[in-house]
């Protein structure tokens, strides 16, 4: 069964509150560079792209290497302005991705 | 590669052989009835970092947590034949009067393991949680240490975070009492090549360094863990293992009742603190 | 009797390097190459073409242990000194690792919002400098460089 990434981003915030934003993803981040037990190597199975976007708009991305521990945490800030919602999406290697949106109240 | 296995292992031995020296010219075994570590009881976390101390704190970013995620589905979803779920039984994860069963969640974890009369030995979450699988979901059990039964375990013993553990084991006449010499036989018996019993390492050497490794007093109040080590969650057994293999001796098996024997004389050893699983350990 | 324990040993030595050998393994880092400062460097160079670094106290390495307890999640954060404003704000921060088998570890793109500082986890092969640029929005890339030691724990396979 996939696990759902979590994201934590408060429901309500006031204008112009800054605000974390802390995302957990679960994968193994397979580097590419191990072996399995007869020798061969693991090939490589990575997220490699993490985008935040806010209204369609990215606000926030991250390019990932095989040297981002596994279950990838990022966290990062940003201004409420707006109601809206932001959606965060994880990419693979095999451009397979997982979403996680979130809504805000900004009064 | 051959090389530094081998300078390695001897670098380990060398390592190893100066604590099994040091250690006899201490008593060999504790063999008072009181509390080995006396007042003395801390959890893992007392000497993990503030960084590996911070994401346990949060469970955003406990990176087990989307594994509990996961199981808090199974959780409400209609298992196997019976096609029944954990909470038409037990109602919400957190339900203090936990559902009709009138059996909630919260406690089982400060508590366990506790004695089981079907196999006449003590019984973990681990195994109650696949008990009622097979028994009341007829559901087929989860594997030991796959991913749901970690997440599950998880599930289940953080509605106990911050409740002293509890147990009665070490008295004579408990049901659990057999199991908790048997458990205390098996800390104190040296084993595997390098010759160690859990209290060299863990009693009396707590707080000393084995290498770049500070030891523990090898509490269990955190478990399920994710281990920063494995990157990913793992249960007590899959702990003791890696300490049996680390002496060379050859591990029981995920289950066993040599484990559950000494995860219930643990418990004792860990009497009172508080329930931290799913923590987060180095 | 002796032969039966003897081969009880072997086997559980061979078992025990396997076990030895899987904790190098576990970081996925048993390749033999290795990056270096130049390659670290030339990575960064790379990624912010060729423009001229400086070091710069603006940047800061938050939450980011000076000894790790395990190579395979090392907590770091790095925080740049930034109005985060529509004309001044930071565009990019890139992470390197001086002795990972590739320096890269991970790129965040920031916009004009919030403040600039990220939190992520990464694996260090071994002691090594970490590295952080913050490229603004000025087109100037502002570095910082933090030694983390890394310790082979040994124990809890």
């Amino acid at each position: 069964m996939a696990k759902k990434p979590r994201v934590k981003l408060p429901k309500k915030a006031k204008a112009g509150d800054m605000i974390q934003v802390k995302t957990l993803a679960s994968h193994k981040m397979e580097t590419g560079n191990r072996k399995d037990k007869k020798g061969n190597t693991i090939p490589r199975l990575i997220l490699n792209k993490f985008t935040c976007t806010f209204g369609g708009k990215e606000v926030f991305s991250a390019d990932m290497h095989p040297a981002v521990s596994a279950n990838p945490y990022i966290a990062f800030f940003i201004t409420a302005t707006a109601s809206g919602t932001y959606e965060f999406t994880w990419t693979d290697d095999a451009g397979k991705s997982m979403s996680v949106s979130k809504d805000i109240a900004v009064s | 590669m051959t090389f530094k296995k081998t300078a390695i292992t001897a670098g380990l031995i060398a390592g190893f052989g100066l604590i099994a020296a040091a250690c006899t010219q201490q008593k060999e075994e504790h063999m008072g009835m009181g509390h080995p570590y006396g007042d003395e009881v801390w959890s893992g976390y007392a000497t993990a970092t503030p960084e590996t101390r911070a994401m346990q704190d949060d469970d955003f970013e406990n990176p087990f947590m989307p594994y509990v995620d996961v199981a808090a589905e199974i959780y409400d979803s209609p298992q196997g034949e019976a096609n029944k779920s954990c909470a038409d039984c037990h109602g919400a994860p957190d339900d203090a009067e936990g559902g009709p069963m009138g059996i909630p969640m919260k406690g089982v974890g400060a508590r366990y393991p506790i004695y089981d009369a079907e196999m006449h030995r003590p019984i973990n979450v681990e195994l109650r949680v696949n008990r009622c699988r097979t028994k009341y979901q007829k559901a087929k059990p989860f594997k030991y240490e796959s991913d749901e039964l970690l997440g599950m375990t998880g599930l289940v013993v953080m509605q106990s975070r911050g409740m002293p553990r509890v147990t009665t084991a070490d008295q004579v006449g408990d049901e659990l009492y057999p199991a908790w010499l048997q458990g205390k036989a098996f800390y104190y018996q040296r084993r595997g090549q390098l010759d160690l019993a859990c209290k060299h390492c863990h009693e009396d050497n707590a707080m000393n360094m084995v290498r770049a490794e500070l030891l523990s007093q090898g509490q269990s109040n955190g478990f399920p863990t994710y281990r920063l080590k494995w990157q990913k969650p793992g249960s007590l057994h899959r702990r003791f293992r890696g300490c049996n293999k680390n002496i060379r001796s050859i591990p029981f098996a995920y289950g066993a009742e040599e484990y559950l024997n000494l995860e219930t004389y643990l418990a004792w050893r860990g009497k009172g603190l508080p329930v931290e699983g799913p923590s987060v350990r180095k | 009797m002796s032969k039966n324990i003897q081969q009880m040993v072997r086997v559980d030595r061979r078992e025990a390097l396997k076990a030895a050998g899987a904790s190098v393994l576990a970081l996925g880092f048993a390749s033999t190459a290795q990056a270096t400062p130049e390659a670290a460097a030339e990575a960064l160079s790379k990624a912010t073409g060729g423009a001229a670094t400086t070091m710069s106290d603006k940047v800061k390495f938050v939450g980011l242990p000076e000894i790790a307890e395990n190579g395979a999640t090392v907590p770091v954060g790095i925080s740049v000194d930034s109005p985060m404003s529509a004309d001044n704000y930071v565009k990019h921060i890139h992470v390197f690792a001086e002795g990972n088998p590739s320096p890269e570890t991970i790129t965040f793109n920031l916009t004009p919002t919030g403040k600039a500082e990220v939190n992520t986890r990464i694996r260090l092969g071994k002691t090594q400098n970490v590295v952080a640029a913050a490229v603004m929005s000025d087109g100037s890339v502002l570095t910082a460089k933090r030694e983390v030691k890394v310790t082979i724990g040994g124990c809890g396979g």
